[in-house]
């Protein structure tokens, strides 16, 4: 596990903001922290990068402890925040050469590897432009940029497309995916379900400082409840003589029913709605999203 | 790529004074402003105020040591505000989570301001000559008059980057710096202190800025330091020590959350 936390806990004065959480990431996955606001996920992320001690418990970074060992966690991770942290008035490319300095890398490295991550975020064109010049999305992809300037193994992202625009966020995605081929650790905060469902390995629910649950996208679907078929007859009354023969809950000509997900099962359904001659005219079938994830366990 | 040692030290505080110092130049209107006002006052003092106050010298010549402490007052100022800014949107935490020196940052706006503050002074300075200013300074006296004012100036810078830390925004940093535009007119910069008020009287004779400006006066115009100049130093060397470790205390624990 190249992230590991045990029992975080960390209030502001009275105010609680985690109760004790656990996280384990493997090398080379993706983890999302998916919960509304206020749910601890900046916190543990300001926990897990140094910027802030836990009251109780203990985190480790590529063996590093994060409050023993501060400088070695650093030296092994990058943090791109909620707001985009770059100079304003200087140009792409001092932004990144500035990083590549202080990252040790020695001028004309950190020339090269500015030249680099230009290229690969798209922004060779505005680099010489001051970032106060850019569009949020550009921004964003500045800072993404400034955070893999000394090849970090483990990258924190807090809201990585907070504010952006639909078209900016997919840039966003695609940048990030690249990462993920490339076999970066990432462990990223967000709101959107549809982010975490696209980018995560694993997702962790936290609510008001706790997790409520774990698991892959899929998992946590299944977790909530079963998928169903809903099929749609002539009229309420062909519904009901259905709902009498496979059971379920008939809602005028439309019969919602329990399913297992599988082919097989559908068939069989269907199979008996023909042998009794109430074929339906039109079917679908539903998983849950994560958004009935969502609401299911933070209600 | 060394994380540790000397020599990083050095070379994140070398590129921290470069961000500084770029992005100083590229605030031209905060550089100007800096720069406009004390000459301004300067004027205001010389040609609209001088004229009613009796200095028993030539009014330009008293005035000037003062003005010259204001400037660097201003430029204080904004050191506590690019701080502050700094503190207030994600760069910090970006430069925190760099196995860089917490010191490097500040260090960087602190040379920043300094060098920004000579800048700003030569050219009032060089006004001031403009305008009658007669300095009765030899090639030493002029050696510690700018020695002392270089203190000055990086004691003051320390004090402001403190604040820009405290400070919860721009604006705030902009007010909680506002003292150090003020503290200079409650001395002997404008006026003597025997013209106060009996009540204000020692509180101006005693605050940090009078012997410092009582020193650059004695300095430049030849008149004698009458033991100021241990006192000036005094309070810069303490000025510069508590506010050094303030601002750097509290930039690490602020950060720390």
């Amino acid at each position: 596990m190249i992230v590991e936390a045990v029992g975080l806990r960390k209030s502001f004065g009275p105010t609680s903001v985690l109760e004790g959480v656990d996280l384990a990431v493997p090398e080379g996955s993706v983890l999302a922290l998916l919960g509304p606001n206020g749910a601890g996920k900046t916190t543990i992320v300001r926990i897990l990068t140094t910027l802030a001690r836990p009251d109780e418990g203990h985190a480790t970074i590529a063996g590093y402890d994060v409050v023993r060992e501060p400088a070695k966690v650093r030296g092994v991770i990058s943090l791109t925040g909620q707001h985009a942290a770059v100079d304003d008035n200087q140009t792409g490319l001092e932004n990144l050469v500035m990083v590549g300095r202080l990252m040790h890398l020695g001028h004309g490295r950190a020339r090269q590897r500015a030249q680099e991550l230009l290229e690969q975020f798209a922004l060779t064109g505005a680099m010489n432009r001051r970032a106060k010049t850019y569009s949020g999305g550009m921004s964003r992809r500045l800072d993404l940029a400034m955070s893999l300037v000394a090849r970090p193994r483990v990258i924190f992202l807090d809201e990585p497309t907070t504010g952006l625009d639909p078209a900016s966020r997919l840039t966003m995605w695609d940048a990030i995916g690249d990462l993920v081929r490339d076999g970066t650790t990432i462990l990223l905060t967000t709101q959107y379900l549809e982010e975490a469902d696209r980018l995560a390995d694993r997702i962790v629910l936290l609510d008001k400082g706790r997790i409520t649950a774990s698991g892959t996208a899929d998992a946590l679907k299944t977790q909530i409840g079963g998928e169903r078929i809903e099929l749609y007859f002539a009229d309420e009354v062909v519904a009901r003589k259905a709902a009498g023969l496979l059971g379920g809950l008939a809602d005028g000509p439309l019969l919602n029913l329990p399913s297992d997900g599988t082919a097989a099962h559908l068939h069989h359904v269907l199979d008996q709605l023909r042998d009794e001659g109430l074929l339906p005219s039109r079917v679908s079938s539903h998983r849950p999203t994560l958004d009935d994830v969502f609401l299911t366990l933070t209600a | 790529m060394t994380h540790d040692g000397f020599g990083a030290a050095v070379s994140d505080t070398a590129t921290m004074i470069d961000r500084s110092i770029r992005l100083t130049r590229r605030n031209v209107d905060t550089l100007f402003v800096s720069i406009l006002l004390p000459l301004l006052m300067m004027a205001l003092f010389v040609y609209v105020f001088g004229g009613a106050i009796s200095t028993g010298t030539e009014y330009i010549n008293y005035v000037v040591p003062g003005i010259l402490l204001l400037t660097t007052g201003y430029g204080a100022s904004n050191t506590a505000m690019a701080v502050a800014d700094d503190m207030t949107t994600g760069m910090i935490d970006r430069l925190r989570s760099l196995p860089i020196r917490s010191f490097a940052v500040l260090t960087g706006h602190v040379t920043a301001s300094v060098a920004r503050n000579a800048i700003s002074t030569a050219i009032v300075l060089l006004a001031s000559l403009a305008m009658g200013f007669r300095p009765n300074a030899g090639p030493l006296d002029w050696l510690g008059a700018i020695g002392l004012l270089v203190l000055y100036v990086v004691a003051l810078s320390w004090l402001a980057a403190a604040l820009g830390v405290i400070a919860k925004s721009v604006e705030s940093a902009s007010t909680l710096s506002f003292f150090m535009l003020f503290v200079p007119y409650l001395s002997s910069a404008f006026v003597q202190v025997e013209t106060m008020p009996a009540f204000l009287r020692p509180i101006s004779q005693h605050q940090p800025i009078t012997p410092v400006i009582e020193t650059v006066r004695g300095f430049l115009t030849g008149t004698g330091l009458n033991g100021t100049g241990w006192v000036a130093l005094a309070w810069c060397t303490g000025l510069f020590l508590f506010s050094f470790t303030l601002a750097t205390v509290l930039f690490r624990r602020r950060a720390r959350g």
